[in-house]
């Protein structure tokens, strides 16, 4: 299978790396190379991105919040007026590699080009070629609407020099395959970091961090990282994998943007590449958490009654849920995060995990902001990463609050 | 104006348990299959979330989930010299409005019917000679054993826990000896018993009954049935029937099938969409299209190849009567198919009232319950009682839900302090015994359309003409004298034996077990559709439900009809799509 051949790292010299861009070199539309293309696109989660709500695929102009104002997402099909079918191979590359359009207008990194200049030339021409055979779409994604002065282009010029270290995916030799075919797909293509990764204020990577845990859209995309309390130490190889091509496994079920991301991108990868990124995330070594603030027995009180009526028919009351469909709390590393935004969206939201061909029922956690206080949301959440042996910080329900504001003022702006 | 769609193969009227099971089996051999709904989409963490679905007022008292008779209703008369008058309100029965239909607001219980139930002329004729002359019940042309893999899968889908008795012939300790054999245990084991029908088992036990825990669409631990779709163990909060399940722990196609086939690029549901009428081209062999209209007025023409009524039972015949599809049955000649043999359930019970025992009611679920089937169909012998038929005891806890559930003995005022008192000292106290009876077919038991009432489109409603006839009187207070003798050995402090007196009222509730009015059978002057509910006239319309019913059994539908659907697809799969036409030479 050629998926297997591009796996072969460059590691393996020049001789192997000039034959495989030679082979591809000289079939150009070949079935072979648009599908690896197809993988590659699967793996990077373009679809989503460039996506509308009802729209056509890869059509773009799928609004993508940031912290600095809204960007329309590009129209990628062929089409040569709004989309890239006029665009050169060289163009291409330069886009994904460097950030920088045909006209040499700087893209945002909303656009996760910092990850995707880790692609490989052949890879990124690769994805060219399949999506040169999606229908053309003609389509004008609407311009961006951020603050000034962000609306100058140029002005990312100075953000690359911060923040953005072009550059090739590096192998590392003292490692397996699988460990560097998982790296190549974790740093290039499925841009992990690029939601798991904190930024700092300017929306760059705090690359000491990597995979820590960061906020985005208004959710906390979780700490990846192999700690055992925060992260997904707890969690064995085949749960990652399990978790990643099914939506589910007996700890998680993926819930927001992440049930996108196994809706259209992981659940259709093939199993070793699944098992490539377990290996490489099960060697990525967290960060010991400071030891958070005890919470008050207060709380703890408060929001034990709580969890006893509206958590526990689900949760159970020894926290253990019922596997693969409602998730324990008990040493979950989601109730023990750092950043508590996930959990305080999805008591006030509720949420539904995706379902896929492997597990299509789709569980789901109803929305208790009609029903429950800030206080008592801040309080039942307390005692959930503070009992069964969890420990994190308490959560204020002023944070609570500010989460359920920001979300009135979304749903009202969506209307 | 009528706008006309595109054809599709399959398009199936009524979106609940029937019609999803079709759409999933008829999906997955590859053909395009539309549902039109007449109400709107539901689903667990939307419209049942445990945050609000414990809502008696709401669901059971201010009927939310239910059909709103200011839209459609059905006139009702107990017999033919009376004038039939629209219900206002329902009681008797409630439909459902909405995606999954009334398998979202049912309790769960779901058995088999007995051997002899599908035989029922032939056998009690055999065994009892001639059978009352206005009696008009007859053989399902189709076998237990025929149906018997087609309610092992119909089982397998939902997770029914329950504990076999008798599996390929063999009796099993602790089921129920009288079923007909099963080719294996159920998949999942009984629900956890409470004290009640513990009680229960034990008297039933000391008086020579072989008691079994009730098969139960609640599931007693986490199951993923063959779809690969999971559900959660039951919580026992006691709100099962009139309410949504939040917990996925109760069988629905929403729990069963729906994630799997809404997923299917060559399924379609319109929801909202009420179905008018069944065309048929101008030779009446062969069914073209539905009208159906959305709740804006607009008015659609659906063409399909083939056409499956999956509607409540009642309204299947109502959609039949208003196409002009089948004969009207007539009962003065006897003669006519549509509207004939309609037959309910004749339901009583015995409350048992205890001093020192601690029932707690409210650690319910909508089929947990220990049941005895030593008076059901013909296991037992009938003679010189009068009657044929019989039907299940069972003691359930399904619920203590505070505004139904105020057990009093006899003789307790209707209101005020003493009412108060009975009341608390009772709540807690008290369990019930039920008897679920058969009810048979008759000549002037039957629908119609109603000469006079129209309903919101100015089509004449359905009219119901039914009573209890001496059969059903003589079957039910044989059971309810059986469940007394019963409740007499759990040693209560008294009981109270309210039997089912007088005529049929379709005011209080009773069971929703409508059966009838497109009968299955092998004859086509007494039946609509043939033995894979196949029309007899119409070969591409097929009927689900217990519309097909030629009479009713001492049990509820619903696995009956999930088999009997099955088994229709099955045959639909095999034999119709490789060769359409009649399946059985009439």
């Amino acid at each position: 299978m050629k998926i297997a051949a591009t796996s072969i790292s460059l590691g393996f010299g020049l001789a192997c790396l000039l034959g495989l861009a030679a082979e591809s070199a000289a079939a150009d539309t070949s079935f072979a190379r648009i599908e690896r293309g197809r993988h590659l696109v699967t793996a990077g989660d373009c679809i989503a991105c460039h996506t509308a709500q009802g729209g056509k695929p890869f059509a773009g102009g799928r609004p993508i919040e940031t912290p600095f104002g809204t960007i329309y997402s590009a129209n990628i099909t062929p089409d040569r007026k709004t989309g890239i079918g006029a665009w050169s191979d060289d163009d291409f590359y330069k886009a994904l590699h460097r950030g920088i359009a045909p006209s040499g207008a700087h893209l945002y990194p909303a656009f996760p080009y910092p990850y995707f200049t880790r692609l490989r030339r052949d890879d990124v021409l690769a994805m060219r070629a399949y999506l040169n055979t999606i229908d053309p779409v003609k389509s004008q994604p609407r311009p961006p609407d951020l603050a000034w002065p962000l609306g100058y282009r140029f002005l990312m010029s100075g953000w690359n020099q911060l923040y953005f270290d072009e550059g090739d995916f590096h192998r590392a030799p003292d490692k397996s395959d699988e460990w560097n075919r998982g790296a190549y797909l974790v740093q290039g293509p499925a841009h992990c970091g690029a939601c798991h990764t904190p930024k700092n204020f300017a929306g760059g990577d705090k690359t000491g961090h990597a995979l820590q845990g960061g906020v985005i859209q208004g959710w906390f995309a979780p700490d990846i990282t192999n700690d055992r309390r925060t992260g997904i130490g707890s969690w064995s190889g085949d749960e990652i994998v399990e978790y990643l091509k099914t939506g589910r496994n007996d700890r998680s079920g993926a819930t927001g943007m992440m049930a996108e991301v196994v809706a259209d991108s992981t659940s259709k990868l093939p199993d070793q590449d699944l098992r490539a990124i377990a290996a490489y995330l099960k060697d990525q070594k967290g960060e010991e958490p400071a030891q958070p603030e005890s919470p008050s027995q207060v709380a703890m009180k408060a929001g034990a009654a709580v969890y006893s009526d509206s958590c526990s028919a689900c949760h159970q009351m020894n926290g253990k849920g019922v596997p693969g469909m409602f998730s324990p709390l008990a040493g979950s590393a989601s109730a023990q995060s750092t950043d508590p935004t996930t959990l305080i969206r999805l008591v006030l939201e509720g949420g539904r995990t995706v379902s896929t061909d492997a597990r299509p029922t789709p569980s789901s956690m109803p929305a208790y902001g009609w029903k429950l206080t800030d206080e008592e949301i801040a309080n039942v959440l307390t005692f959930v990463r503070n009992h069964w042996g969890n420990v994190a910080a308490p959560v204020e329900a002023s944070k609570v609050g500010a989460i359920r504001e920001k979300l009135q003022e979304t749903s009202h702006a969506s209307r | 104006m009528v706008k006309k769609l595109p054809s599709v193969d399959v398009v199936l009227v009524g979106f609940g348990w029937t019609a999803a099971m079709v759409a999933e089996e008829l999906t997955a051999e590859g053909l395009n299959v539309v549902a039109l709904e007449r109400g709107a989409w539901r689903d667990t963490p939307t419209d049942f979330a445990v945050t609000f679905a414990q809502d008696e007022l709401r669901y059971m008292w201010r009927r939310s989930l239910f059909q709103e008779p200011a839209r459609q209703t059905l006139t009702f008369r107990n017999s033919m010299d009376q004038t039939a008058l629209p219900m206002r309100h329902l009681g008797s029965f409630l439909p459902a409005t909405g995606v999954g239909g009334a398998g979202i607001h049912w309790n769960g219980q779901t058995w088999r019917f007995l051997p002899t139930d599908f035989v029922a002329r032939s056998h009690n004729e055999a065994r009892y000679g001639t059978l009352p002359e206005h009696m008009t019940i007859q053989d399902w042309g189709v076998t237990y054993d025929e149906l018997e893999p087609f309610y092992d899968k119909f089982e397998y889908l939902c997770g029914i826990s329950g504990r076999a008795g008798n599996i390929k012939g063999t009796i099993q300790d602790g089921g129920n000896p009288f079923e007909g054999a099963r080719a294996r245990d159920y998949p999942n084991p009984p629900l956890r018993m409470v004290y009640g029908p513990t009680l229960f088992a034990a008297a039933a036990r000391e008086t020579g009954h072989k008691p079994f825990p009730c098969p139960a669409a609640n599931m007693s631990r986490t199951y993923t049935n063959p779809l690969g779709v999971t559900l959660a163990p039951c919580t026992y909060c006691g709100f099962c029937e009139k309410f949504g399940c939040g917990n996925y722990s109760k069988s629905s196609p929403q729990t069963t099938i729906l994630p799997v086939l809404m997923r299917r690029d060559n399924f379609e549901l319109r929801t909202q969409c009420e179905v008018l009428r069944v065309n048929r081209d101008s030779s009446g062999k062969r069914a073209t299209s539905v009208t159906y209209i959305d709740t804006e007025g607009r008015e659609f023409e659906q063409p399909a190849e083939m056409i499956f009524l999956c509607a409540f039972a009642q309204h299947n015949v109502h959609l039949l009567l208003l196409s002009g599809i089948g004969k009207p049955y007539d009962p003065k000649s006897g003669e006519g198919v549509i509207g004939r043999n309609y037959a309910y359930q004749v339901v009583s019970s015995v409350d048992v009232f205890f001093d020192d025992k601690i029932i707690n009611p409210f650690v319910g679920a909508g089929a947990l319950g220990v049941g005895i089937d030593e008076y059901n169909g013909d296991n037992f012998d009938h003679g010189g009682l009068g009657f044929i038929g019989g039907g299940y005891l069972a003691c359930w806890n399904t619920h203590g839900r505070p505004i139904e559930l105020h057990p009093v003995p006899k003789g307790t005022p209707k209101w005020g302090g003493k009412w108060k008192e009975a009341v608390a000292k009772s709540y807690l106290r008290t369990a019930t015994i039920s008897t679920h009876g058969a009810v048979m077919s008759y000549r002037t038991n039957y629908l119609d359309l109603d000469p006079t009432y129209r309903d919101v489109h100015g089509r004449p409603l359905l009219r119901l003409t039914f009573d209890f006839g001496e059969n059903e009187h003589r079957l039910s207070d044989y059971l309810t004298d059986r469940a007394a003798e019963i409740a007499k050995a759990m040693k209560p402090r008294e009981i109270h034996a309210k039997k089912r007196e007088g005529h049929y009222s379709v005011v209080p509730y009773q069971t929703t077990h409508n059966t009838g009015g497109a009968a299955m059978g092998s004859d086509p002057r007494t039946s609509f559709v043939n033995r894979y509910l196949q029309s007899w006239d119409v070969s591409n319309l097929f009927v689900m439900g217990s519309t097909v019913f030629p009479q009713n059994a001492g049990y509820n539908p619903t696995g009956t009809i999930g088999a009997l659907t099955y088994a229709a697809t099955d045959a639909i799969k095999s034999k119709y799509l490789k060769n359409p036409g009649p399946m059985v030479q009439a």
